[in-house]
């Protein structure tokens, strides 16, 4: 099943969303795509990156593999939802997206083993985290005025349950701007695997429900410029659409 | 008397009252209670910011490694981190050693509470979006490297002790000038005032409001002072600031967190 979160007629409701692309609001009302505004999914009290999860991007940023997760954390004020704007400041020179798996965690999570990192586990969706290079520090990086920028992290458009995903560990990912294709990798060459993630973690603090862990992008990060659509797209999971303003 | 907002255990909502900073103590329906004595929650908050090397004596230390790698050049902007939701914890908690780590570093923050949504301020108008003042121990793993993220130092379990109320910000009417005070089992072990700030209240609102919204009840922590002191499982900590009041919490081992939490006997903020 596929979960969204969307404001429609002044109020903010959950629908489900149907095989035809139509929304299904908990009152029966059946609406368009297009006649919503569509939120983040989920509302997570804490959100989870990861830096260099993907080899060839490690690479790509001439950094050799991490031996441990470069793990960060955002704000609640980067996120926006499918078919948003996303701001490029006007001094940028390179600014590019990141297409990542989003783990939505269903239940708290303390000390769990790899085997069971599954069951802790809601569902995915689909997050563009985009990066302004312009502004990397050496300090903490990746700092928080390159990552934790407000309306930087469009995410959904959906949450897809776990139960519909076979295997997690093997989706392709895409990038489109403006209807070219920029990025393509698989999730299957994550460096840390979500089950990896999650027992990594829980192993010094607490997940909780809600939570989410965007699990890196892999290679492929072009800047882009205002006026661009850009189409963040994972199999099974959704095709987010954000526009650069 | 200073007007205060804060949590009681076994009450739901947020209380607004008049405390002694003083003396410690507290004014509810008339009556004046200990501070000491009663059960403390964290006071209703947002997400929580640090500010790295905020204090200019820990800015001059660090200062000759700036252009060394991996740092190469001294830092533009704030440098900033989160303390997410599992860190926090109440005046009187205990925070937890966690396994395999035997000192853990106390950080005396002043915690300033945004009052209404914030972005872009300019810091002229700064004031305007702060609700008030509160007490932040912001608890690390010691570590010397700054490159990455310091996750797994600062970000663990009950490591952000905040309280034990927010002070109405109208209460301090100089918060760029407050003196902080460290006691490790009753012993001053530093001292220090957010006079030394690189970056004052207002600037570090302007800097960091220019591209990430500060919401209502988000707090931020101005920066922790120079050598921060170490403490060990058993230490009693004692964060005081100026005006502000007293936070005080306990070291355990983290196989001991829940249960040193669940006895009064055993775990108590009263010295």
């Amino acid at each position: 099943m596929k979960r969204a979160r969307i404001a429609f007629n002044g109020a903010v409701c959950e629908a489900v969303v149907e095989e035809n692309g139509q929304l299904r609001l908990p009152n029966g009302w059946v609406v368009k795509e297009e006649e919503v505004v569509w939120l983040p999914p989920v509302e997570p009290r804490t959100i989870f990156a990861l830096g260099l999860n993907y080899a060839d991007h490690a690479s790509e940023l001439s950094f050799s593999a991490p031996k441990e997760p470069l793990l960060f954390f955002k704000g609640r004020n980067t996120l926006i939802g499918h078919r948003s704007k996303t701001p490029r400041p006007a001094d940028a020179t390179f600014m590019h997206y990141e297409c990542e798996l989003a783990v939505v965690i269903g239940k708290t999570a303390r000390n769990v083993k790899a085997e069971e990192a599954y069951d802790y586990v809601l569902g995915y969706t689909v997050a563009n985290d985009y990066a302004v290079r312009d502004y990397l520090e050496n300090y903490y990086r990746p700092n928080f005025r390159v990552k934790n920028r407000d309306a930087s992290t469009p995410l959904g458009p959906w949450i897809v349950d776990k139960a519909d995903v076979d295997d997690p560990m093997n989706l392709m990912l895409r990038t489109y701007v403006n209807g070219n294709i920029v990025q393509e990798g698989n999730t299957r060459d994550m460096i840390f695997t979500i089950p990896f993630l999650i027992e990594y973690i829980s192993s010094f603090m607490t997940l909780q429900a809600g939570d989410i862990i965007l699990t890196g992008t892999p290679k492929g990060a072009v800047n882009v410029e205002s006026g661009d659509e850009v189409v963040t797209e994972i199999e099974r999971i959704g095709r987010l659409i954000n526009y650069v303003v | 008397m200073a007007k205060a907002f804060f949590r009681l255990t076994g009450i739901p909502h947020t209380m607004e009252s008049e405390v002694n900073v003083q003396k410690n103590t507290v004014m509810i329906h008339g009556k004046e209670y200990d501070a000491c004595r009663l059960k403390w929650e964290a006071p209703e908050i947002g997400a929580i910011y640090g500010v790295l090397l905020n204090y200019k004596d820990e800015w001059k230390k660090f200062r000759e490694q700036m252009t060394k790698p991996p740092y190469h050049q001294p830092p533009k902007a704030p440098i900033l981190y989160m303390k997410p939701a599992n860190t926090i914890n109440v005046h009187g908690g205990c925070v937890p050693l966690p396994k395999g780590v035997y000192q853990l570093q106390v950080g005396g923050a002043l915690g300033v509470v945004i009052g209404r949504t914030a972005t872009k301020v300019r810091k002229g108008e700064a004031f305007d979006y702060i609700a008030g003042y509160t007490i932040v121990n912001d608890v690390a793993v010691p570590h010397e490297s700054i490159y990455r993220p310091a996750v797994k130092e600062r970000a663990r379990d009950g490591f952000a002790p905040i309280g034990p109320w927010i002070i109405e910000k109208n209460e301090i009417d100089h918060p760029d000038e407050l003196d902080i005070r460290v006691f490790v089992n009753g012993q001053l072990v530093q001292r220090d005032n957010t006079k030394n700030l690189l970056r004052p209240i207002a600037t570090l609102l302007e800097e960091i409001t220019e591209f990430m919204t500060l919401y209502k009840g988000d707090v931020l922590l101005v920066g922790v002072p120079d050598d921060a002191p170490l403490v060990q499982a058993g230490d009693h900590v004692r964060i005081e600031i100026e005006g502000v009041g007293s936070l005080e919490n306990i070291i355990v081992p983290e196989g001991d967190w829940v249960k040193e939490t669940g006895y009064d006997e055993t775990c108590t903020h009263s010295v």
